[in-house]
């Protein structure tokens, strides 16, 4: 068990009275309530906690926020493990188990890191250098360049845990709960507005909770007690603690993660979801999302030890850590001298402060001189000692008009480098609005400029750094938001005083000079996640990719999973001073959600397994299930694909059912066909324009078999439509093309044809239909339906009548998908299932044969009927399918007709719908088989068409198939071969109708 | 995901709608009379302005009803919601 050696005795937000248990590449240290696994870690002198992504560098806790690049853990382990969190952002809680990601076999020695030894062939676009020749090898790069990718691992077994989505809508939503951000809650709530303040950490506070700051004469934090105090007893305020704004969308809708039980670990109560996603409208967008501290690049800046000025003075603030004994401060700006202060406070030892400005004066500048702390204005670190742990700096006068160095080196000795080259509003959210960032010279950062939507921006994340104008920024935005929302006058309270010394802006040097072979800048990191150095950046600009956007591209600096949060500003001002541009010209990448990596489990909420996407089941379902089926699904409906008997395969059960419907009887559950009900005194002209066929002459008591074209002249839909009284027709659809026919229709009838006085309703799942087909269907109906002459004069084949069966009112329809005499039985579906028992009862002496969409496949391809989809594809007009025959030549317009006589469409080359029979009859080709013109040794080979439909025939006795030729209405006779993995199968080219080609049984 | 004012149901979210493209484009009256590029323009050929965009929207998970907006392709601000048959706001 470790001890907490660099804890505080006194001091900090943790709660040493619940001391917590954990585990870090499996060796147990404790840790108090309040801590991160960072603060934990450092508390018990952990410091090297990662290896970098590409040459496996040690590397230790840079920051105390979502921005860090180094401190990436693998957390828990099974189903729950999850990869690449921030040991910053992960709160501890008893029992912890985390382990570094990127190293083999442990942090302390990575095999992985001879690619620091190899740093120099490894530069920026080193993959698209190396990898792109011979390109057969490819394959085999790339799998290695896949194993030694990617940090840690994602969990192999399904998410165990529950997540929720919420829906809500506000007035004023605040992105931050630091002084900023609360202070526009406090604006907004007053006047009444509905507002939600979501931070993402444990408590309120933000940057103040790692600062000893004044508001009011009183420590800042007692200032956060009293605004959440009063914010959480107004009515309309909603606060979310844990809660990331991670996205902002368009129209001012942003995502927002809240993670409701992570903290908890194995203590989380059970069925409590583990994270919600609040998709949030807002009226009024306030974004109060801070700053991020700016590393400096200098040479060995990665050592583990060298760590942001403001992370050091959070620890020891906030967490009662002492992150080192010894340190120095290398510093572009005063804002480093308060942390160096709040240090020694803590009985660290101020080595040095190295100040990069010629000559730091001003009052917190002596007060740090005042603790016995050397301050060395115009120098620089040059070199960085220790590998797993700094143990020394080198130190060199700055030559400030050559971009250099002079004099020789001084050492300093310590334990711990604290970083500040200014700070980098967080513009993310800004940026993800579509508003356009400028770059502040003064300050030296990115600040807001133009906001593209509803949206403010108040405190650091507006480049307002000092306390008291965060508060009066925060202030007066969040009463402006509130006004804009309807409700108060936007005039802002009174913000309270905060006072705070007197600090200079920085001075940046972009890219902080060295000697000898680290001159280079090639241990000068940029970018610590993906291991870019100053050195790649300018190497990229040399190459060409001198813009920010191709920079990032090359160089991958700004990648992974911290998005170049740190690093992105350094770069890109590298960029400027290699091209010789103005940072302003350079500009930005785009910032892209989410601000931090949000998991999939949240995203996908309870959208998963059942509830992804509903199942739709007919009324007669639960007698398929009693009855063995085994289910297909077609679009989201569940239909009986077979029904298998004890110990029969699949073939064998579709012998069987198709036997059946050709020597007796079979019957099918065909509810789900599309059912459109028409009515109106322009139902005729409605399917006049739809269909290609002429529908004038169909009576009532008739159907007819239709067929639908986009514009583009290619097969959209078939059916059978039939004429129920003078302005009232039924029409079916494909099962899968139910909703979109239905829209379609609908969007002809709206947009184009509002004249029309036709209405159509939905009314597939009113119907339950169940055919009844083969040579004693008639006999069987005959049976059960007394009220309708069931002779061949009197009810022929494609007409309806309408009567009752086993006494349920029904619409009969005399149609057939199988080429045997059948009844498309309807019925009110409440009684769809009494409908089939009642024909399965009366069945039973013809051996009726449930069967299910294979036999039915089969069935209509021995007959040579298209199934629109498998058949077709988008690309087949009904010419391509020898259906001419339904295309009226008397009709001046339908959809589709103008396209059937444009050149391309008019091609005789086209794919055309041809039979294929195998020359050895028990050949079932695969669907999808390429017919070849011409046979290789190897693919490839010139292709000619491909299998659309293939079966095994019973009723022939051998296999059939259907398939699409370039122009194969010509090619009857024809022997082609089709390729198939190891051998050629050679057959002839017939009429697709195998099968009572004359029809003389389905009219019998 | 744009916050949409269908002309029947109010503001509504986008994943409640269908976009139908180009607002605007009429179906020839008599399609038989035009020469295949007259015909190929109808059907392929479409505006891609950066800027203010006219185009057709269903309200498909609501009230199924066609409408035309008019959307700026770069800000995604919408500035007119008008019923289909009526001219757009600002043409004469």
């Amino acid at each position: 068990m470790g001890v907490q050696r660099q804890r505080l005795a006194e001091g900090g937000r943790i709660d040493r009275g619940h001391s917590l248990d954990f585990t870090f590449n499996g060796k147990r240290y404790t840790g108090y309530a309040g801590d991160t696994l960072a603060s934990a870690l450092l508390a018990n002198g952990v410091m090297l906690v990662g290896r970098s992504f590409k040459f496996h560098r040690p590397r230790g806790i840079l920051s105390a926020g979502a921005e860090e690049p180094n401190a990436l853990v693998q957390l828990g382990a099974g189903a729950r493990s999850e990869p690449n969190l921030r040991a910053t952002q992960v709160e501890l809680f008893d029992g912890l188990e985390a382990a570094s990601v990127n190293c083999w076999p442990s942090v302390r020695f990575d095999i992985g890191a001879i690619g620091d030894r190899l740093s120099r062939i490894l530069p920026a676009g080193f993959y698209y250098k190396t990898f792109m020749w011979p390109a057969r090898l490819w394959p085999r790069y790339e799998s290695l360049i896949r194993g030694a990718a990617g940090l840690g691992r994602a969990p192999e077994a399904a998410d165990p845990d529950r997540y929720e989505k919420r829906h809500v809508h506000c007035d004023v939503l605040v992105a931050g709960g630091g002084p900023a951000g609360l202070a526009a809650a406090l604006a907004a709530g007053r006047t009444g507005a509905r507002v939600i303040l979501a931070d993402e950490q444990n408590e309120f506070g933000g940057a103040l909770l790692g600062l000893r700051a004044t508001i009011k004469r009183g420590r800042a934090l007692g200032w956060v007690a009293d605004a959440v105090a009063e914010l959480a007893a107004l009515d309309e305020v909603r606060l979310l603690k844990r809660g990331m704004v991670f996205g902002y969308y368009d129209h001012d809708y942003l995502g927002v993660v809240e993670r409701v039980t992570d903290h908890l670990g194995p203590a989380a109560e059970p069925g409590t979801p583990r994270q919600i996603l609040w998709k949030v409208r807002a009226k009024q967008v306030v974004l109060a999302t801070g700053a991020h501290e700016r590393p400096l690049v200098f040479a060995d800046n990665d050592r583990p030890g060298v760590m942001l000025a403001s992370a050091a003075q959070a620890y020891v603030n906030r967490y009662a850590v002492k992150p080192g004994e010894r340190v120095v401060f290398f510093t572009a700006h005063d804002g480093a001298y308060q942390a160096a202060l709040d240090l020694a406070d803590a009985g660290v030892r101020i080595a040095a402060v190295v100040d990069l400005r010629p000559g730091p004066e001003g009052r917190l500048i002596n007060k740090v001189r005042g603790r016995g702390a050397e301050v060395i204005g115009g120098h620089a670190i040059v070199a960085v000692h220790g590998a797993r742990r700094v143990s020394g700096v080198e130190i060199m006068r700055l030559d400030y008009t050559a971009n250099g160095v002079l004099g020789a080196p001084r050492r300093i000795r310590c334990d711990l480098v604290c970083m500040s080259g200014g700070w980098n509003p967080a513009l993310h959210l800004f940026s993800q609005s579509r508003g356009k960032p400028r770059f502040d010279p003064e300050q030296a950062c990115f600040v807001p400029a133009e906001s593209a939507r509803a949206v403010r921006s108040a405190g650091a994340c507006n480049g307002a750094f000092r306390l008291a104008d965060c508060l009066a920024q925060g202030f007066a935005a969040g009463a402006a938001a509130a006004r804009d929302a309807g409700f108060g006058d936007g005039e802002p309270p009174a913000a309270p005083k905060a006072p705070e010394p007197e600090s200079a802006p920085p001075r940046p040097v972009w890219r902080v000079p060295s000697i000898g072979a680290k001159a280079r800048g090639n241990k000068h990191f940029v970018d610590f996640q993906n291991d870019v150095t100053a050195a790649d950046v300018a190497l990229a600009a040399r190459e060409g990719y001198d813009s920010v956007e191709h920079l990032k591209r090359y160089t991958t600096a700004g990648m992974g999973t911290d998005q170049g949060k740190t690093g992105n500003v350094n770069a890109l001002a590298i960029l400027a001073q290699v091209t010789g541009a103005e940072i302003s010209d350079v500009g930005t990448t785009t910032f892209r959600p989410p601000y931090t990596p949000v998991g999939f489990g949240v995203l996908a909420g309870r959208c998963i397994g059942k509830l992804w996407e509903p199942a739709r089941l007919t009324a007669i379902h639960q007698w398929h299930r009693a009855n063995g089926a085994v289910f297909e699904d077609v679009g989201q409906w569940k239909r009986p694909w077979y029904y298998p008997r004890e110990g029969e395969s699949m073939d064998a059960a579709v012998r069987r059912e198709c036997a059946a419907v050709r020597t007796s009887l079979g019957i099918v559950d065909a509810s789900t066909l599309g059912k459109i009900d028409i009515q109106g005194p322009d139902a005729l002209e409605l399917l006049n324009r739809v269909y290609t066929n002429a529908w004038d002459t169909l009576e009532i008591g008739r159907c007819r078999y239709g067929l639908m074209l986009g514009e583009d002249g290619m097969v959209f839909d078939d059916g059978v439509t039939s004429r129920l009284g003078k302005n009232h027709y039924h029409m079916t659809t494909t099962t899968g093309g139910a909703a979109r026919v239905f829209a379609w229709l609908e969007e002809w009838l709206q947009t184009e044809w509002p004249s029309l006085k036709v209405y159509l309703t939905s009314v597939t799942t009113q119907w339950a239909v169940v055919a009844v087909a083969g040579p004693n269907a008639r006999r069987l109906l005959a049976e059960l339906c007394r009220d309708i002459d069931l002779s061949r004069a009197a009810f022929p084949f494609m007409s309806w009548r309408e009567g009752t069966v086993a006494g349920i009112p029904a619409r009969v329809f005399r149609v057939s998908f199988s080429g045997e005499v059948a009844y498309e039985i309807n019925v009110q579906s409440s009684h769809g299932l009494a409908l089939w028992q009642a024909l399965m009862a009366a069945g039973a002496k013809y051996g009726v044969t449930p069967y299910g969409t294979e036999a039915m496949h089969v069935l209509r391809a021995e007959k040579g009927y298209i199934v629109v989809g498998h058949d077709t594809d988008g690309s087949v007009t009904p010419l391509d399918l020898g259906m001419g025959w339904i295309v009226s030549a008397k009709k001046r317009d339908f959809i589709g007709r103008r396209s059937l006589i444009r050149p391309g469409i008019a091609r005789s080359d086209r794919k055309q719908l041809v039979g294929l029979l195998t020359e050895d009859p028990r050949e079932v080709l695969p669907e999808g088989a390429q017919i070849v013109s011409e046979v290789r040794p190897e693919p490839p080979m010139p292709m000619a068409g491909h299998v659309t439909s293939s079966y095994w025939s019973p009723a022939l006795g051998r296999s059939i198939a259907m398939a699409l030729l370039q122009g194969g209405l010509a090619r009857r006779g024809e022997t082609v071969t089709i390729s198939l993995a190891g051998k050629n199968v050679r057959a002839e080219v017939t009429e697709p109708r195998f099968y009572d080609p004359e029809g003389e049984r389905l009219r019998g | 995901m744009f916050l949409i004012e269908c002309p029947w149901c109010g503001p509504r979210d986008e994943s409640e709608f269908d976009c139908g493209g180009e607002a605007h484009i009429e179906r020839p009256a008599d399609p038989a009379e035009l020469s295949d590029e007259a015909w190929a323009d109808y059907l392929f050929m479409r505006t891609n302005p950066k800027g203010r965009h006219r185009e057709r929207w269903v309200h498909a998970c609501g009230c199924r009803r066609w409408f035309n907006i008019e959307r700026d392709t770069v800000s995604h601000r919408i500035t007119a919601v008008y019923r289909m048959g009526r001219k757009p706001p600002g043409r004469r």
